[in-house]
């Protein structure tokens, strides 16, 4: 399997983890142009992104193609405790997706 | 009479039939694409984008949320935003660009144990006022923020 686009890295302090995440993904709005044919590029966002800790989820985002290249994601929950498991999948407008798990520190 | 007891069940039968036929047509795209709110996603101003997905654009000044971003961002393609939410509950936050084609940029729907706490970057056009929507409890709180964008990046 080719590398995965997602990145995290989720960190426990006391009873709060904070996860940051970084996600590759071109991220167009279907409003720019290519600048050597001057056809619109296609609009490929990223619609969802959901969040599970030990398979419960702690947060669903919905996300328009507003969100930036690359796009980074952080955000915190209560308790989890180190060596927790964090999974965090995506779907794009044009059906691909992608998930990883990772393990609290 | 019972001629007409004929007509009017075959008009009703009509009717329903379109109607189930509506509803399947207008829920195959959302089964397809899951919960995404394609509706106010794809509004064009921020009042039609939060009814579309909070069913009211109803919202009240909080001094509860906190809403970080830059005063100006040199590039719009690239502008950190941190939302902080100390309203007991928060359910939801959602982030409104204004002056963007389609301001809804983005709805976080949190769980019981998160926090009222996001973190991420947007796109954005141009100048523009940033609005955190938060929902709590059934009600919509918000605070906003104008961003000036220098696109060019001479630092405003």
């Amino acid at each position: 399997m080719a590398k995965s686009s997602i990145k995290i890295r989720a960190k426990v302090t006391g009873d709060v983890a904070k996860v940051k995440c970084l996600i590759s993904h071109p991220m167009e709005t279907g409003l720019r142009k290519d600048k050597k044919t001057g056809k619109l590029i296609p609009a490929h966002f990223i619609q969802e992104v959901n969040c599970e800790h030990d398979g419960k989820n702690v947060m669903n985002a919905q996300w328009n193609g507003t969100i930036s290249k690359n796009p980074f994601l952080s955000f915190e929950f209560t308790g989890a405790k180190p060596g927790d498991s964090i999974k965090i999948s995506w779907v794009d407008n044009t059906g691909k997706s992608d998930s990883t798990e990772a393990k609290m520190k | 009479m019972n001629q007409n007891r004929r007509v009017l069940l075959k008009g009703t039968f009509a009717a329903g039939a379109t109607g189930i036929a509506i509803s399947a047509g207008l829920l195959t795209p959302k089964a397809v694409l899951a919960a995404w709110p394609k509706a106010a996603f794809e509004a064009k101003d921020s009042k039609t984008a939060l009814e579309a997905s909070f069913g009211s654009s109803a919202t009240m000044e909080s001094s509860d949320i906190k809403l970080k971003a830059p005063d100006i961002a040199e590039n719009g393609a690239v502008v950190p935003i941190t939302v902080t939410s100390n309203i007991a509950n928060t359910e939801a936050i959602s982030i409104v660009v204004a002056e963007n084609g389609t301001p809804l940029a983005a709805t976080f729907n949190l769980g019981p144990t998160t926090k009222g706490f996001v973190s991420t970057r947007i796109k954005m056009g141009k100048t523009s006022d940033v609005t955190a929507v938060v929902k709590a409890g059934g009600k919509l709180y918000s605070t906003s923020k104008n961003v000036k964008v220098t696109i060019g990046g001479c630092g405003g």
